[in-house]
């Protein structure tokens, strides 16, 4: 009665309803395509949401043109932002970016799509589980989205939450906690699916040591995930105890808002919730960037023509950065009255950690030495990555230092810094990656030129909006600041800054355009292709565009590494890792 | 298959001792508390006791015993993850710059 | 179901099938979950200047009961999956029929924990012992209740997979066992350090 661990043909199964093969559907491509529409969707709503703080920040208190009527009353009356508005968008703008958006597109997106596909897998090992995922998914997503409808509107306390404030803040902030329950158990339902599908459903051959670098990147990004957020979510619950059932696990003694002192017990400790937090939100930023080095890997090893330098070297580094990651969290928490060793003990790891970036990073800039390059749109994105991770990481070595930190900390440096590993960095990583899979997706290529149009003003503008926040931060302006440091002398030299990053962030809205005209057009006009269009090693490229249910008519078996470019005594350029003789 | 049933029969009676230690370990821990030993001894007996009953349920209900390498490899990241965070909010908690007061 | 390898016959070199690994990850997904609310008790207790004894506010007597229900409970539990091995369906039906009932006798007993406590006007919000025993309590008894609702699935409309494919049907057992045994973990731990330190 049990099922050979090899199939030789695949399944023959009833047609599916249009219910089950679309919506709720088990199969990881379609799943994988939902997570990538959904989350592009809420790229875009949170990229909005900036925009219209960008407009607060320019020209505070002035009424927004044609739209800002549109906001109503309680937010933006006679069209002029209100502080509390504003806060509401900085909280959304960081929570939907980073937990519906970038989670969502480089892990459910891109990892549910391709990674069976590079192990050689017919699917993940948990397809119903990976269904409840995507909908738990949806489902946080849609709180966070009604949040902006409740009286007092979503959350206003920051993406961070920070008590005391988050827990007598308005209702919006019981939505957020809600949201993020949903949010964090869909990962961690994911996580599951993604570990063991990695650890138990490798093709034959294919060993840990032959998996391309985007599956380790998964890998180690699923642990994270699977560890790292319950912390969150026992906070999430100690929030919401505080919020509904008067707790005061984050409050303590004494408190007085409003000045009338609160009627609660007491004893609490507000950093009690940034430990919590932070012990998530730290190996958090680590699961925006990894998937990202990965898709970087793929995309840079098929367009230099030649394997990876130093894989195994990047491969040790992603393992101990992960492990690193989970013992960092409190350089956020430099400026809370730590003592010296707790202060020297975090300073020390968070140097520590960059010791993996910077090999994985130089790994990566040393394999395009000797190389025969092309440059596709998807190789530019891929190479710019790799200075704006680096500018990225390199301006986090000031803030890792407890002494330099205390000027830069909450500044506008910050933004800063983790916007360059973010935006040019993660979302450029993206953009790769869509570019690159897009044929193993719809069986078409993107259009260059558009592609072209896309990239250069992106870079350009990019640049031109977080270079000025460095500035902005060093002079001394502060974060979540609704009207951009007018109100102190300490920025009076910087605020014209404002003018020009909130136009530039604008120009970038506008050089999206050509990348979303080209994914709707190349669906139907693109230039159609065979399977492996781009001459690749790996797996997926050995299936049909798209691939069926299934993915392989007879599951592969792997002979080679991933990366066996120009290979001495080769036929091709490329020797795929399920061909066994040259 | 009649091997099989043998092995079982071998386990279950493993479950039967392992239960009885249980309840025999419930009854020390409850016994212990009533002796009202100072603080950190308390807790040290307590969390032994607690200890030994969770490695008991573990080994041998959960049958870790009998388990490969690689959940224990699971187990103990998480393990070291789940002690290293109560120990750094204590220490953290005492390590603070000089002169800085805890409001009760 | 498509054909995915190790659904039930063991990964040569994990020695496992895949519902095994993943529920083991998920074990300590909630390994994490749990300790990080005990870290807060901790922290919590650290940072008081009085700490009441658990016994002068918690019934101990009743709380060692509950622990005997829930130790009982992993008993019965694993001997459901240890009926299947041998083939043996009603015995089976019996034992996981037990665990459900000794599940549902810990809830009840703690529902009248906590009415009592309700009565006398001890809500969490009146000191952070409370808060944090009726959160950690809480959210263990929703664990409780999330494996009542999975185990009674299994009791009955689950059981039909027994007819078709015994061998998964028996392991999907072992895996909900899996998750009981550690909700009976949490507890081991949860019941001293609340009732009786």
């Amino acid at each position: 009665m049990s099922h050979s661990a090899q199939h030789d043909h695949p399944h023959q199964e009833p047609q599916l309803s249009f219910w089950r093969k679309y919506i709720f559907a088990t199969d990881h491509k379609v799943i994988g395509l939902q997570y990538g529409i959904s989350g592009l969707l809420f790229l875009f709503f949170g990229f909005c949401l900036m925009m219209l703080m960008r407009w607060q920040l320019a020209y505070p208190g002035q009424p927004l043109p044609v739209i800002g009527k549109l906001f109503g009353e309680t937010n933006m009356p006679g069209g002029v932002m209100l502080p509390e508005f504003y806060n509401q968008l900085g909280a959304m703008h960081g929570t939907i970016m980073v937990f519906l958006g970038i989670v969502p597109i480089v892990v459910g997106a891109f990892g549910n799509f391709i990674v069976p596909l590079q192990i050689g897998a017919p699917d993940m090992a948990f397809p119903k589980l990976n269904m409840a995922s995507y909908w738990f998914f949806f489902a946080g997503g849609v709180i966070m989205l009604i949040s902006f409808f409740v009286p007092g509107g979503a959350a206003s306390s920051g993406w961070t939450s920070y008590t005391p404030l988050a827990d007598i803040a308005t209702t919006g902030q019981t939505m957020w906690i809600l949201g993020m329950v949903c949010l964090i158990n869909s990962s961690l339902l994911g996580a599951v699916n993604f570990i063991a599908t990695i650890i138990q459903l490798r093709a034959k051959g294919m060993t840990f040591m032959r998996l391309p670098f985007f599956v380790w990147a998964e890998l180690i990004t699923a642990f994270l995930l699977l560890l790292a957020f319950p912390p969150l979510e026992a906070a999430g619950v100690l929030q919401l105890m505080d919020r509904v059932a008067h707790t005061s696990f984050f409050l303590p003694s004494g408190l007085v808002v409003s000045g009338e002192p609160l009627n609660i017990s007491g004893g609490g400790s507000p950093l009690l919730w940034q430990h919590l937090f932070w012990f998530l939100a730290h190996p958090e930023v680590y699961v925006l960037i990894l998937p990202a080095m990965g898709m970087i890997t793929e995309v840079i090893a098929n367009n230099i023509r030649k394997p990876i330098w130093g894989y195994k070297a990047m491969v040790y580094s992603i393992i101990f950065l992960g492990f690193l990651s989970f013992i960092v969290w409190a350089h956020h928490m430099y400026l809370t009255n730590m003592g010296t060793v707790i202060s020297a003990f975090f300073q020390a790891t968070t140097m520590i950690i960059s010791i993996p970036s910077v090999v994985i990073l130089t790994a990566l800039f040393l394999s395009l030495w000797g190389a025969s390059m092309r440059f596709p749109t998807t190789m530019l994105f891929a190479l710019a990555f790799l200075p704006m991770f680096g500018i990225g990481g390199l301006t986090g070595l000031p803030l890792g230092l407890s002494m330099s930190d205390i000027h830069l900390h909450d500044t506008y440096y910050v933004i800063a810094h983790f916007h360059y590993i973010v935006a040019p960095g993660t979302i450029f990583a993206i953009f790769a990656a869509i570019y690159h899979w897009f044929p193993k997706v719809t069986g078409r290529k993107m259009n260059e030129l558009l592609g072209k149009i896309h990239f250069w003003p992106s870079l350009i503008c990019m640049n031109m909006i977080f270079i000025p926040m460095f500035i902005q931060g060093m002079a001394g302006v502060s974060r979540r600041l609704y009207d951009g440091g007018a109100g102190y002398a300490h920025a009076q030299g910087v605020l014209h800054w404002n003018v020009f990053i909130s136009h530039a962030a604008w120009t970038l809205a506008l050089a999206q355009i050509p990348f979303i005209i080209n994914i709707f057009w190349s669906m139907y006009k693109g230039e159609k292709v065979n399977e492996n269009p781009w001459g690749a090693t790996t797996l997926e490229w050995a299936t049909p565009n798209p691939p069926p249910h299934g993915n392989f008519a007879q599951l592969p078996e792997v002979f080679r590494g991933p990366y066996e470019y120009s290979v001495p005594g080769a036929q091709k350029d490329f020797t795929p890792q399920y061909q066994k003789e040259l | 298959m009649s091997d099989h049933t043998h092995d079982i029969k071998k386990e279950i009676k493993v479950y039967l001792l392992v239960f009885g230690a249980l309840a025999v370990g419930t009854v020390i821990t409850v016994a212990l508390s009533y002796a009202h030993f100072p603080l950190p001894l308390a807790i040290s007996v307590a969390l032994l006791v607690a200890t030994i009953k969770a490695s008991l349920v573990a080994c041998y209900f959960m049958h870790l015993i009998s388990e490969r390498k690689l959940i224990y490899v699971v187990l103990i990241i998480a393990g070291i993850a789940i002690l290293g965070l109560p120990l750094s909010l204590v220490y953290n908690y005492h390590d603070v710059l000089e002169g800085t007061v805890y409001v009760p | 179901m498509e054909g995915i390898p190790y659904t039930v016959e063991r990964h040569p070199e994990t020695g496992v099938f895949n519902a095994k690994l993943g529920v083991w990850l998920f074990l300590a997904s909630e390994v994490m979950l749990f300790g990080a609310l005990f870290s807060t008790y901790i922290l919590l207790r650290v940072g008081a200047l009085e700490w009441p004894h658990g016994s002068s506010i918690l019934n101990v007597p009743i709380g060692t009961f509950n622990t005997m229900v829930l130790i009982t409970s992993s008993v019965t539990v694993v001997m459901a999956w240890a009926s299947l091995k041998m083939k043996n369906l009603n015995k089976y039906k019996l034992f996981m029929g037990l665990t459900i009932l000794l599940a549902l006798t810990f809830l009840v007993v703690k529902a009248f924990e906590y009415g009592a406590k309700f009565e006398h006007h001890n809500f969490p919000s009146k000191s952070t012992f409370l808060a944090i025993y009726f959160t950690l309590t809480g959210l263990h008894g929703l664990h409780v209740l999330g494996g009542i609702v999975v185990n009674s699935y299994f009791w009955g409309p689950g059981a039909r997979m027994w007819q078709t494919d015994p061998e998964r049907f028996t392991n999907r057992i072992e895996v909900a066992g899996l998750y009981w045994h550690f909700v009976d973990l949490v507890w081991i731990f949860l019941f001293p350090v609340l009732y009786l330190l």
